[in-house]
């Protein structure tokens, strides 16, 4: 019943719009004004073209200030602070262009709207003009990329030494945290040694991996560098970690890597924004299907002391599953079981 | 006098036909060669294609900002794509972004606008007759169809259309096992797309071939509508990247099908480990890019070309720069190619090469800013009609510059590790790629119509649809830059599982609706496009008073354009408001020894030389008389 009434509804709009629109051709008709060259429509264009300007520029204004608490996301590392003062510099400098071509745009129509008496100025070129406005965008953006190509320079670094490394696997439709344990070296891993119970594919083979531990969120200290070292299992998947302005994406067969300092620990976060339930997240930003969205690892940032504390009590793949070191080669599984008897003690 | 001469030609285009070939239904609107009847088709079909992406993207839009609605109401439509609970499928989520993008990007932005602006302006616009090839325009036309008929079957069949995002990265999109998309569905979108890139480099090869080989006399490269220029650049960039497309295609059709791999690689995937090693991704992205991105431009160019041509004549002024529009379109042409890794700033390619980009990339934002400058001092002192073609191009300069200037910050590789894959730049090239080039397809079609059916569109409708939509998109558009900038990542289903993007819904919501608003205001133009084909008003000869030589046509030309000679180009086709000349403008037709009142300088001095010319001309059309 309501189907019909609302269909009766927009037949009966229509029907006025049409009988509107046929009426106002014909007026226009009789009055002759479709033979002139510009109609009254021209001038309301015009000042439309100021209102637009008027109304959407403040609104612009008004939204950008209002909500700038909102969208400026908290930096919480070292070079996160570089990219964002180059962002804004660039908003800046963007943005009185942006507001000064705007304004040309938009008054020109109403200035110069045509008018019979008048003639447009024939002004077909002018190579001096051309050479400044291909002189001035060109310095400026040279600026612009030579600022940007430093941070970019610095950002892409081979890490430092000693930054603590950890190891974020991508996969359909999580993410899997390793870190290589006392020795900072991570183990080998190979595809196909991926089973349940060893899903990052870890080749114990290798003594490297022996003290390799999985943690469900990401631990780091803060004013360390800390290297990410970034795989993917299945897809491509991307490492998003907002705050941290940082991102990279997961290849499977290629690794990838992405190293920061991070300048604020989850605690101190908390207080700056009030929020006792703040994390960092990370998420993933390069399609992957149907869970792509749900990709979510927490980051906890902690105090160097508590991380080198986190990192003391934390069991090895084959702590936790003894199972793992079974098929072992003979010297490598005696490895395996003095670091399994330590842990007892 | 006016009336005179088009009662004329109406006459001699009779004659004309009378002893010509009479067509029938079949070859004049369907199987047709003539170049102004397939640039209809491509704008039919283009349009249709419109819509649906169009469509497309409401459904999804529903999805983010009322992420609570039931759509039960959609099920008709979509069946098992709605869950019991009235939520739109996740995958198929994917599979309509997926399908938004390649629709709006390749069958409209580029068939779309290219396909219908070059067959129908290139012969018009430098006086020849037809392409240099009917036969290979007409395939190309039907090609088009063909991979339209396989890209629309796709959208239809149980596992979904292609979901992997239009850029079809490996390995999402060659493992049917990681999204059911990437079966059948994506075998549709391979098959679709390789007709496409055919019925592409026919075109191309034929627009390139026809404005070098088939200018009339009189037309040099220098006397060429800036719309023309931008036709015969953008042919030459597809000509050249769409077999890179091709062969990125086939290879990924090799790993999906015969176990190959090219771009897979130590996989692991539902509970399998693959046999494939030593592929690499990234090789796809630097492939598809090395098409991907002259695409941009290949959707952008002609639209641009087409604003040119409006401006100047609606400002009735010549196009400020003529030359340094060329040369930064000639720029623009070059810098395409040697660009394309900024789309992969954080693909986990060597950080070198992103430097090396990120400074090419720059460097194409001079030539950019060029033509905006440009198109102000066009406007400026000038006496502006506002046709509702014109305004249509003044919101393409409006969004070229919005959407060219955040592209300055996603160049900048350093501020791109934040921006990337995120709503900033879905913003972006909504703005700069989408919308302008959208802005420049209907500022053509305003401008073209009655040159295409004889007949004019509705002003008054025309301003109405303009106005909805250029407030309509920056409400679309304008607020995603703040939803980027807070972090939102692309092609979401939902953003409340993280905290960091578990807010703005107010804003999101606001975002859908407007874009529905929009999408709605687009009947306005479809009524007025189809009512006006029928029952608009007469067009005259010469309805905006333009310079260019496809107004010296019969109002409805028939196959062949013109009845009698071609017309003969002496002048440039700017000759706006020149000073002493009686009317505001001079077709390119009237030689410059006609208009002595008006020459400029050395003008004068080239009157001489066309008048030798002339009587050259005329000594031998009277030898050719006296043999018959």
């Amino acid at each position: 019943m309501y189907g019909f009434l609302i269909g009766v509804g927009v037949l009966l709009l229509l029907s006025i719009i049409w009988m509107v629109y046929r009426i106002q051709t014909l007026v226009s008709v009789v009055k002759g004004s479709d033979k002139k060259i510009v109609t009254g429509s021209n001038k309301i264009n015009a000042i439309l073209f100021v209102l637009f300007l008027l109304g959407f520029g403040f609104l612009m204004f008004w939204y950008s200030i209002k909500e700038f608490g909102n969208y400026q996301l908290p930096i919480a590392s070292e070079h996160g602070v570089v990219t964002d003062k180059l962002f804004w510099v660039t908003m800046a400098v963007t943005g009185v262009v942006f507001l000064i071509t705007h304004v040309l745009l938009f008054v020109f129509p109403y200035k110069y709207q045509y008018r019979e008496d008048r003639k447009a100025s024939f002004y077909p070129d002018n190579n001096k003009l051309e050479v400044i406005w291909t002189a001035v965008p060109g310095v400026v953006l040279a600026v612009l990329v030579i600022t940007g190509w430093m941070a970019w320079s610095d950002i892409t670094a081979p890490a430092p030494e000693k930054a603590h490394v950890v190891e974020i696997m991508g996969y359909q439709f999580a993410w899997e945290v390793r870190y290589p344990g006392k020795d900072n070296v991570l183990g080998d891993y190979d595809y196909r040694l991926i089973t349940a119970s060893n899903s990052h594919g870890v080749d114990f083979t290798d003594k490297n991996a022996l003290d390799d531990f999985p943690s469900p969120k990401v631990v780091i200290p803060k004013g360390e560098p800390v290297l990410f070292k970034i795989r993917a299992r299945d897809v491509l998947h991307s490492v998003f970690a907002p705050h941290m302005r940082l991102k990279m994406d997961a290849v499977p067969g290629m690794p990838t890597r992405f190293w920061f300092v991070p300048t604020k620990t989850t605690a101190e976060m908390r207080i700056e924004l009030n929020d006792p339930e703040f994390e960092y997240e990370i998420a993933c930003t390069e399609i992957c299907g149907r869970g792509h969205f749900s990709m979510k690892k927490v980051i906890e940032v902690v105090e160097p002391e508590a991380y080198q504390k986190w990192l003391a009590e934390q069991k090895s793949f084959i702590q936790q599953n003894p199972a793992l070191a079974e098929n072992l080669p003979a010297e490598m599984k005696e490895l395996a079981e003095i670091q399994l008897s330590e842990s007892k003690k | 006098m006016a009336t005179a001469s088009v009662a004329h030609h109406d006459a001699a285009h009779h004659d004309h036909h009378e002893h010509e070939h009479h067509d029938n239904f079949i070859t004049k609107y369907i199987f047709t060669q003539d170049h102004k009847m397939i640039g209809k088709q491509f704008l039919v079909t283009g349009i249709f294609w419109a819509l649906i992406g169009g469509f497309l993207s409401i459904l999804f839009r529903l999805q983010l900002g009322f992420p609570d609605m039931n759509l039960e109401f959609l099920r008709p439509l979509l069946g098992g794509w709605i869950d019991e609970g009235g939520k739109l499928d996740p995958t198929f989520y994917l599979a309509l972004v997926t399908m938004h993008g390649t629709i709006m990007v390749f069958f409209v932005l580029t068939a779309g606008l290219s396909g219908t602006f070059s067959n129908f302006l290139i012969p018009l616009q430098i006086g020849a007759r037809d392409m240099a090839s009917g036969f290979m325009n007409m395939l190309s036309y039907w090609f088009f169809f063909l991979s339209s008929v396989v890209m629309f079957i796709s959208l239809f069949i149980k596992t979904g259309p292609a979901g992997g995002g239009w850029v079809v990265y490996p390995p999402l999109s060659a493992l049917e096992q990681a999204i059911p998309g990437s079966g059948l569905g994506m075998t549709l979108w391979l098959v679709a797309m390789t007709f496409f890139i055919a019925s592409s480099l026919l075109g191309g090869i034929n627009y390139i071939t026809t404005v070098i080989n088939l200018r009339t006399k009189g037309m040099s490269f220098s006397r060429l509508p800036l719309t023309i220029w931008a036709f015969f650049l953008t042919a030459v960039i597809g000509l050249l990247s769409f077999p890179v497309l091709f062969a990125a295609a086939l290879l990924l059709v090799f790993d999906r099908s015969f176990g190959t791999s090219f771009y897979l690689s130590d996989i692991y995937v539902a509970g399998e480990a693959l046999p494939n090693t030593g592929g690499s991704p990234v090789l796809f992205q630097h492939l598809f890019w090395f098409l991907g991105h002259p695409e941009v431009y290949i959707v952008l160019l002609p639209a641009l070309g087409i604003t040119s041509e409006v401006i100047a004549t609606n400002s009735r002024k010549p196009i400020f720069g003529y030359k340094a529009m060329i040369i930064s379109m000639l720029g623009i042409t070059i810098l395409s190619f040697i660009v394309w890794a900024h789309h992969m700033f954080v693909s986990g390619m060597n950080p070198f090469l992103g430097s090396i980009f990120m400074f090419l990339t720059l460097i194409i934002a001079v030539p950019s800013a060029v033509k905006v400058f440009n198109y102000l001092t066009t406007l400026w002192r000038g006496n502006l009609i506002f046709t509702p073609g014109m305004l249509f191009s003044i919101g393409l300069v409006s969004f070229f510059i919005s959407g060219g200037l955040t592209g300055i910050f996603l160049g900048n590789s350093a501020i791109d590790i934040q921006l990337h894959d995120t709503y900033f730049v879905v913003a972006h090239f909504h703005l700069v790629m989408g919308s302008a080039s959208f802005f420049g397809l209907l500022a053509g079609v305003y401008h073209w119509f009655p040159k295409m059916f004889g007949r004019m569109m509705d002003a008054r409708l025309g301003y109405i649809h303009f106005w909805l939509t250029f407030v309509g998109v920056y409400l679309v558009f304008f607020p995603m830059h703040y939803i980027g900038i807070a972090g939102f990542p692309r092609r979401y289903y939902s953003w409340t599982n993280f905290e960091f993007s578990n807010m703005y819904t107010d804003l999101n919501m606001f975002v859908s609706v407007a874009a529905i608003v929009t999408f709605s205001a687009q009947f306005i133009f479809l009524f007025n496009f189809f009512y006006s084909m029928y029952r608009g008003r007469k067009a005259t000869q010469n309805p905006w008073r333009s310079t260019t030589l496809e107004w010296t046509t019969p109002i409805e030309p028939g196959h062949g354009n013109w009845p009698g000679e071609i017309p003969t180009v002496y002048r440039w086709p700017y000759d706006y408001s020149k000073p002493g000349a009686a009317e505001d403008f001079i077709p390119q037709t009237v030689p410059l020894s006609q208009t002595p009142e008006s020459n400029l300088p050395h003008e004068q001095e080239q009157v001489k030389l066309e008048l030798e010319i002339m009587k050259e001309e005329e000594e031998v059309l009277v030898a050719n008389e006296s043999k018959h």
